[in-house]
């Protein structure tokens, strides 16, 4: 019964229940699986996985539960494995109608016996025979063999045509496990959460229920209630540390900006760059060209913006306590460096700081000096949504 | 017990795998909601009509959008049609039923035979959207308010939802469907795709193409990786400029085709360039 799979899946965290199970047993009581383990793959991967993050954990547990070889401990001997990888580049024999008739009286179960009994005699590499497990051959193990032998083993080597009983083994889909993957669009996907609505601007929309309302109170004279539509009104403050230390992570950085780019539901995005620290001016440009002063972005951006930072927080000491000011880069009469991201800080009622460095590598002094200022989040699929959680929440509540 | 049903094997314009027929089966024999997700361009949307075709029903289409609501699929109670009328003359105002105008979920339940619906990009709408169907799919059945009618569906619908991925689905949601990761194609299955599309292409310049597009596709650098539809067009273009053979390198003829983004193209001039250099 393939209950215990079910269980099995549990165990791998793909969220079964009693719906899968029922419409499991539904599919192969119809006979949609053909009575073949093949069939059942396909039918038991189309019910009971319901996103893709989830088919690789499947064809694990596929391979745990239909596969008898890692269940009986028969360990693939590196040595074996190593006769398979480098194959050469050979074509093999062809098989002969007699041999491949022979091939095709074995069924699975007669297969693994006799794969395991050669497990025990073979010992040494084999390439193109009929017998041992090997490379080009035309015995059913091993691969890059002749086609024909749809219930072969094939161990290791890429999977030509599919033709082998396990093709949960090719683990196909590791990529899309969600701990993994942090493309543009998972980025744009976290940061969807950082939506609000209002309605403001030219009212064009029809109030349904104030026009019906007003037309009642004008004694059934028609009278048409217009309001104004929904539309966006969350706006961001992006500052992007750039250079130096934080090249490594020029690439994530850069799929990040153009994630909050393509996000269609910010009513105004800016983006300011800087190095190390935010000192009296920020840079329109990540070649620092064009500075604007910070007093007049705050000026401009309400303490209503979402203000992220993005940047490793990696620096030496000293960088922090650099006095600037608006005009001047070192003026020996402005703020320091840290004051200025405690005005930042203060402004806007909500910020977050997003490091692209592992959470590891946070015990750097400066790094630990800006958390007191921001609450810092690492730049990863799950931080990204932490943060966004934290920017959405109203109010000025402090960190 | 669900009666013998045809088998979903994909037709002469729509080429499927095992995995995705037995999806389509599924779906067709458990009269459940098929949910289709993959890269863009992968075929997710006619898939629905390619189920249409094969079992000869027709075929709804509601396409979401990001200011879809749930209710817009079942009917609209077109309530400015009926203020007119009733201040103007016209029509007749007394029967709310003939102000109703059914949605497409709407149509596809009052439909006499089986109809296949399809439920383009549901992740388009917005999040609420998917949850506030859940009761109508899964009993084929909703009221009309102003009219205090009941529409049941005589005969379920086949109902194909696609997704794009741009937001994630709810769970409650996903349980009730049957789901298809339409992979991409590998070079063999896409070679038998390109021939139905173009039968007359020569051969060899289909085998270069396809070296060229998987080469593009294995560059890590791109935003938007090419897919089936594009490759399709590309080699459209190459025929109709009547291009004879192709490889990869910076003068790739009708880039544009493949490539969509402007930074795509400057990571495929590197790629290419590096190419060169290494000989």
């Amino acid at each position: 019964m393939f209950v215990g799979f079910l269980y099995e899946l549990r165990r791998r965290k793909v969220p079964v229940g009693a719906q899968e199970a029922l419409a499991l047993a539904r599919a192969l009581e119809t006979g949609l699986h053909d009575s073949s383990l093949e069939g059942f793959y396909d039918v038991a991967r189309a019910l009971c996985v319901h996103t893709e993050s989830h088919l690789d954990a499947f064809d694990q547990a596929f391979l745990a539960h239909f596969k008898g070889i890692e269940e009986k401990g028969q360990a693939l001997a590196e040595e074996l494995l190593q006769w398979l990888r480098d194959a050469a580049d050979k074509p093999p024999r062809e098989r002969t109608p007699e041999e491949s008739a022979a091939l095709d009286a074995l069924d699975t179960a007669a297969l693994q016996a006799l794969f395991e009994q050669r497990m025990r005699e073979q010992r040494r590499r084999h390439d193109g025979g009929d017998r041992w497990i090997g490379t080009r051959g035309l015995s059913p193990f091993g691969h890059g063999g002749a086609p024909g032998a749809p219930d072969g083993f094939r161990i290791e080597g890429e999977g030509g045509g599919r033709s082998a009983l396990k093709t949960a083994d090719a683990r196909l889909y590791r990529g899309y496990r969600d701990d993994q993957v942090l493309d543009t669009r998972a980025l744009g996907m976290a940061l969807r959460k950082l939506r609000a609505f209002t309605r403001e601007g030219v009212a064009d929309e029809l109030d349904l229920d104030g026009t019906i309302d007003a037309t009642a109170r004008n004694a059934g004279e028609l009278e048409v209630v217009l309001r104004p539509p929904r539309r966006p009104d969350t706006r961001v403050l992006l500052l992007l540390d750039v250079g130096g230390s934080m090249t490594p992570h020029a690439h994530l950085v850069d799929r990040l900006f153009s994630a909050a780019k393509q996000a269609t539901h910010f009513k105004e995005l800016r983006t300011y760059y800087f190095h190390n620290c935010v000192y009296g001016r920020v840079y329109r440009t990540e070649r620092f060209s064009d500075p604007i002063p910070l007093p007049s972005v705050l000026a401009d951006c309400g303490p209503h913006w979402k203000l992220v930072m993005v940047g490793d927080a990696l620096m030496a000491p000293y960088e922090l306590m650099l006095r600037s000011s608006g005009t001047d880069l070192f003026d020996p009469d402005g703020p320091e460096g840290i004051v200025w991201l405690m005005q930042l800080a203060e402004h806007f009622h909500r910020h977050a700081w997003l490091n692209p460095e592992p959470q590891s590598a946070w015990w750097a002094q400066t790094v630990r000096t800006i958390r007191r200022v921001f609450p810092m989040y690492p730049l990863t699929l799950a931080g990204l949504g932490e943060a966004v959680t934290h920017l959405a929440r109203r109010g000025a509540a402090r960190a | 017990m669900p009666s013998a049903f045809k088998r979903f094997t994909g037709t002469d314009r729509y080429l499927t795998n095992p995995a995705l027929q037995a999806a389509v089966n599924c779906a067709l024999a458990l009269e459940r909601p098929l949910l289709v997700k993959g890269e863009p361009g992968t075929g997710k949307t006619l898939l629905a009509e390619a189920i249409a075709r094969a079992i000869s029903v027709p075929l709804l289409t509601w396409h979401v959008k990001s200011t879809t609501r749930a209710q817009d699929g079942l009917y609209v109670y077109d309530t400015v049609q009926r203020l007119h009328d009733s201040r103007f003359g016209g029509g007749d105002v007394k029967d709310v039923g003939h102000y109703i105008r059914w949605g497409p979920l709407g149509q596809a339940f009052r439909s006499k035979g089986r109809v296949v619906l399809l439920i383009d990009e549901v992740d388009k709408a917005d999040l609420e959207f998917p949850n506030d169907l859940l009761h109508e799919l899964d009993r084929m059945r909703f009221r009309v308010m102003e009219t205090e009618e009941e529409i049941v569906a005589a005969e379920r619908p086949v109902v194909v939802i696609t997704s794009n991925n741009e937001k994630e689905l709810p769970d409650a949601f996903l349980r009730r469907c049957v789901f298809h990761f339409i992979d991409f194609p590998d070079q063999e299955l896409m070679k038998r795709i390109v021939r139905v599309h173009h039968p007359t292409l020569d051969d060899a310049l289909v085998d270069q193409a396809l070296e060229v597009f998987y080469q593009l596709r294995s560059l890590t650098r791109l935003r938007k990786r090419p897919s089936t539809s594009e490759l399709v067009d590309w080699l459209a273009v190459l025929q109709a400029a009547g291009v004879q053979n192709v490889k990869l390198e910076a003068q790739l003829p009708f880039v544009g085709a493949l490539l969509k983004k402007e930074q795509d193209l400057e990571a495929f001039a590197e790629a290419a360039g590096a190419r060169r250099a290494r000989g």
